[in-house]
């Protein structure tokens, strides 16, 4: 929308979500799933024109959610995406959620059911940070992208970007756009070959999927 | 809610010859507007007949905007009436749902043309057992034929052509108003931009239609429900009438609320009688809770209503698949259920939002935390209110009111 120059939005939004609505399809139908305070769905109805759903574990970000206009269930993605019937969307996202799922890769399978394309952020455990912090100090790292504590984190089922790349060989999905984020902003090209470097250099990874 | 004093627990249900709605004349002669349709506009029933010369109380609150396109429709619970929003005629209480709608509340009279109808089959001046037939000129009695949620739907499209109302900007109910929201979304898609189903199911699960058993048995056992014709005779099934309604309001709560609200607290006394006067505070509760109800409603039409909760089905009408009922639909719906309703859980009211999702609907979902059991819609429940003025809100914009 020509009222929302690009560089506003970079400004309020978070980098991952300006990446991921690049990718998706203008027009098309999108379910964010862990959607929040529907900030993803809005800026993608805006910039998108999608016809979008969400689904939001919490009753503040159903609330903020159904408030702004957008269709939020609450629910889990553990349990509520096996209601959804196949190919409902053409675009099912999950942003910063899956290591905050019980189950990742059946809730990776579902979204690949129930959508043409599946797009996925999460941090990157193979980061070097992470691994030096676990490395040196013999502590579970804690860092500004990785906040919490062992005991109380909500992320029970961190990854890295080769054991996401290899999860999605063992359950036949293709990876048709993958990229690292840097809390600035950078983004790099779709990495492929150098897939060692942006697993020891990535900090957030953005993979889209189709079955 | 509860007034706990010795007067009240005394005053459970004794006498027979008290007023009820027939009697005060809102059966036939309802204080609010009521519109009449004569023998060239019946109302076909799904029990098979015909309702001819029948009529419906309603009650409207707001302005309807020239463009016809704020009115939303409030459908009651089992025991509600058109007062939604304001005085009581029989008890003199405020509306039932006055916290919900009302000036700057979340269904904003304001804003928004809200019109709530007594339910056919209902004893507040729309046709129903306690009304006079005007084929005999007696009160109908069990002679008036079954009514279903989608009958009672169906004289509500009717009062909205009476009105000159096309579409509804939204339907709003829960319980058995929620049943009638998903009921106008099935059947008249077309005319209903949102739909506000609330603490409510597709269907009425068989503990639910065990429960009313029990209340239509308690009526019909009292010698003085008179196989129905009690009117004629002068009398009244109260004691029947006020334990269906002890029963039922059981149901309305949770354990949290009674254990909160009264524990095993005594009533006004520092020991055990050892007899069986209410010696407890929830005795002294429920017997207020029976005697007051049967002074505001007809024993008769309490069979009606819960007999019309109890067939209700609407996958059944869709070929067994819900989804079914609700495909293509461009109604933007939002359902809430409380966590400790028991009569209407999250379960039932999710069966709903699934089938809504298969059928590729709009649909927002909240299951709001508290204690307070089924009736919690009808109380005041902060999320409920926001989830719906925000609801209203956001549809508001798109449907272009301001």
């Amino acid at each position: 929308m020509n009222a929302h120059p690009v560089e506003v939005q970079q400004a309020t939004h978070r980098v991952d979500l300006l990446a991921i609505s690049q990718l998706v399809t203008p027009g098309s139908r999108v379910l964010d799933i862990g959607c929040g305070d529907g900030q993803l769905l809005k800026l993608l109805e805006e910039t998108r024109g999608v016809d979008g759903r969400g689904i939001e574990i919490s009753q503040k970000g159903v609330n903020e959610c159904v408030a702004r206009g957008l269709s939020v269930i609450q629910g889990d993605a553990d349990s509520d995406l096996v209601d959804y019937p196949d190919e409902a969307f053409d675009f099912v996202i999950l942003s910063q959620t899956l290591q905050a799922t019980h189950r990742p890769r059946l809730v990776v399978e579902q979204m690949l059911r129930i959508g043409r394309r599946a797009i996925i952020s999460f941090p990157n455990f193979g980061n070097w940070r992470v691994r030096a912090a676990l490395g040196f100090s013999g502590r579970m790292p804690v860092t500004r992208s990785l906040p919490y504590s062992w005991y109380d984190t909500p992320n029970i089922h961190f990854c890295t970007i080769r054991d996401f790349v290899n999860l999605c060989g063992e359950i036949d999905a293709t990876i048709e756009t993958s990229m690292v984020l840097h809390r600035d902003g950078r983004r790099s090209i779709p990495f492929g070959a150098v897939l060692w470097f942006w697993n020891l250099f990535g900090q957030q990874a953005v993979f889209l999927l189709k079955r | 809610m509860a007034t706990n004093n010795a007067d009240i627990a005394n005053a459970a249900p004794t006498g027979s010859r008290q007023p009820t709605p027939h009697a005060t004349g809102e059966a036939d002669h309802p204080s609010s507007p009521v519109a009449r349709f004569g023998a060239d506009k019946p109302l076909a029933l799904d029990s098979g007949g015909k309702l001819v010369d029948f009529q419906i109380g309603y009650q409207t609150y707001g302005a309807l905007n020239r463009a016809r396109s704020n009115a939303i429709l409030v459908c009651h619970a089992l025991t509600g009436d058109q007062h939604v929003a304001s005085v009581n005629p029989v008890t003199g209480k405020p509306g039932w749902w006055s916290d919900m709608v009302g000036s700057g509340r979340p269904i904003d009279t304001d804003r928004y043309f809200v019109i709530c109808s007594n339910v056919l089959g209902g004893c507040m001046g729309t046709t129903g057992p306690a009304s006079t037939n005007p084929a005999t000129d007696r009160v109908y009695g069990l002679d008036l034929p079954i009514v279903t949620v989608r009958d009672m739907v169906r004289a509500q499209a009717m009062l909205l052509d009476h009105l000159g109302i096309e579409t509804l900007f939204s339907v709003a109910g829960g319980s058995l108003g929620g049943m009638q929201v998903l009921q106008w979304a099935a059947s008249f898609p077309q005319r209903v931009f949102t739909a506000l189903p609330i603490a409510t199911g597709a269907r009425h699960s068989s503990q639910n239609i065990a429960f009313h058993e029990v209340g239509r048995q308690s009526v019909m056992a009292d010698p003085d429900w008179r196989n129905g014709r009690y009117f004629e005779m002068g009398v009244s099934p109260r004691k029947g009438l006020a334990v269906a309604r002890m029963a039922a309001h059981i149901t309305y709560l949770s354990e949290e609320t009674l254990h909160r609200k009264f524990g095993r607290n005594l009533q006004d006394r520092d020991k055990p009688t050892f007899g069986f006067d209410a010696d407890f505070q929830i005795e002294s509760y429920l017997r207020h809770q029976g005697s007051t109800f049967v002074d505001r409603f007809d024993a008769n039409s309490y069979l009606y209503l819960t007999r019309a909760m109890d067939y209700f089905d609407l996958a059944a009408d869709y070929g067994g698949r819900l989804a079914n009922a609700f495909l293509g639909t461009g109604t933007r719906f939002c359902v809430a259920s409380f966590t400790s309703d028991w009569l209407f859980p999250t379960i039932e009211n999710k069966a709903v939002v699934r089938a809504l999702n298969a059928a590729g609907a709009s649909v927002s979902f909240v299951e709001i935390d508290t204690d307070r059991g089924h009736d919690a819609f009808l109380l005041d429940e902060p999320e409920l209110f926001a989830t719906i003025r925000g609801f209203l809100t956001a549809a508001g914009e798109a449907r272009g009111l301001t």
